[in-house]
């Protein structure tokens, strides 16, 4: 499946969870990430469990320095 | 300072945007004295691998305000405070819907509409807003625990352009006013707080001067001389001198011409 993440297609297995995404981008979930699955904010608590499927939208956002 | 609901000690809040260095940062958030701090959130990179400003923060002990920077729309920056929620474990957002990218001035329109959508969803708002009076009550009706005018454009480093209309600001507000934005030098912050401003939000004053600790102090202490001088109460502005030694007693030693 097709999965666009922080604006880039990726092509992912099917079943992969947004952990697994999350998992391929940051060394660790630390404090100060989040994900947005289709523009609606995931609790860190469901990303185990949430399971993308073909064209999903995904954030994966991180704290920076900023205002 | 009472904010949200709590008690602060210093009334001089950093922003964390444009530092040269997380080291830098690090200096002058020592320096300031500064109890709360900006953050914003941004794609991760991964090909750029950027410390995180959050572990100078955790380590300083220092309470994270996140910020929607960079959001058009009331629907940009419900979602991003939501995101920010849930990344930071904290209800607060410091609120921020931008018009246009050369001035970076507030959307009045969306910016209420944001604020009245997170106060229901239960955040502590602190809306970054034009110097506009009616539109710092209506965003103190519809809950915000503080309204946060500009004193000119975000980065312009011009001080307060219109101290008429932060004095309207203050004369009116019941929750706290933060001036955000504009500040160049230590005089702009004092001059906030002369006029009645509760705190003073600061980023690119510091992070951007030569000596970005010795800026962040040189703030820190302009702020708590402007909130002093508020509180003694300043002398009215005369067109006249007025002699500050009294003409009693002067003995005759000549003829005035």
């Amino acid at each position: 499946m097709t999965v666009r993440i922080n604006g880039e297609q990726r092509e992912l297995e099917d079943a992969t969870t947004l952990a697994d995404v999350v998992q391929s981008l940051v060394e660790q979930a630390e404090r100060g990430v989040a994900v947005a699955l289709d523009g609606d904010v995931v609790p860190r608590s469901e990303w185990e469990s949430t399971t993308l499927s073909d064209g999903a939208h995904v954030e994966v956002l991180r704290a920076v320095q900023g205002g | 300072m009472n904010l949200g609901g709590r008690p602060w000690r210093s009334r001089l809040i950093m922003g964390t945007g444009g530092f040269r260095s997380l080291e830098e940062l690090e200096a002058a958030l020592v320096a300031s004295e500064a109890e709360i701090v900006t953050v914003a959130l941004r794609r991760v990179d991964t090909t750029r691998s950027t410390a995180s400003p959050l572990d100078v923060i955790d380590r300083l002990g220092l309470f994270v305000l996140p910020n929607t920077a960079g959001c058009y729309t009331a629907r940009e920056a419900v979602r991003t405070a939501h995101l920010a929620r849930e990344a930071f474990e904290t209800d607060w957002i410091k609120l921020e819907v931008i018009g246009d990218d050369r001035t970076l001035y507030p959307d009045a329109v969306e910016l209420l509409a944001a604020a009245e959508q997170l106060v229901a969803d239960g955040f502590v708002v602190l809306p970054y807003t034009n110097d506009d009076p009616i539109l710092a009550r209506r965003l103190e009706s519809v809950g915000c625990a503080a309204v946060m005018p500009l004193g000119s454009p975000i980065g312009a480093g011009r001080g307060i352009d219109n101290e008429h209309h932060i004095r309207l600001i203050v004369e009116q507000a019941e929750v706290p006013v933060i001036l955000d934005a504009g500040i160049g030098t230590a005089s702009d912050a004092a001059q906030a707080m002369e006029l009645g401003c509760d705190a003073v939000l600061c980023a690119s004053a510091i992070a951007r001067a030569d000596e970005p600790a010795r800026m962040a102090t040189a703030i820190r202490l302009a702020v708590e001389a402007g909130y002093e001088a508020r509180r003694a109460g300043r002398i009215p502005r005369r067109l006249h001198a007025e002699p500050s030694t009294s003409p009693l007693g002067l003995a005759e030693l000549g003829e005035h011409a």
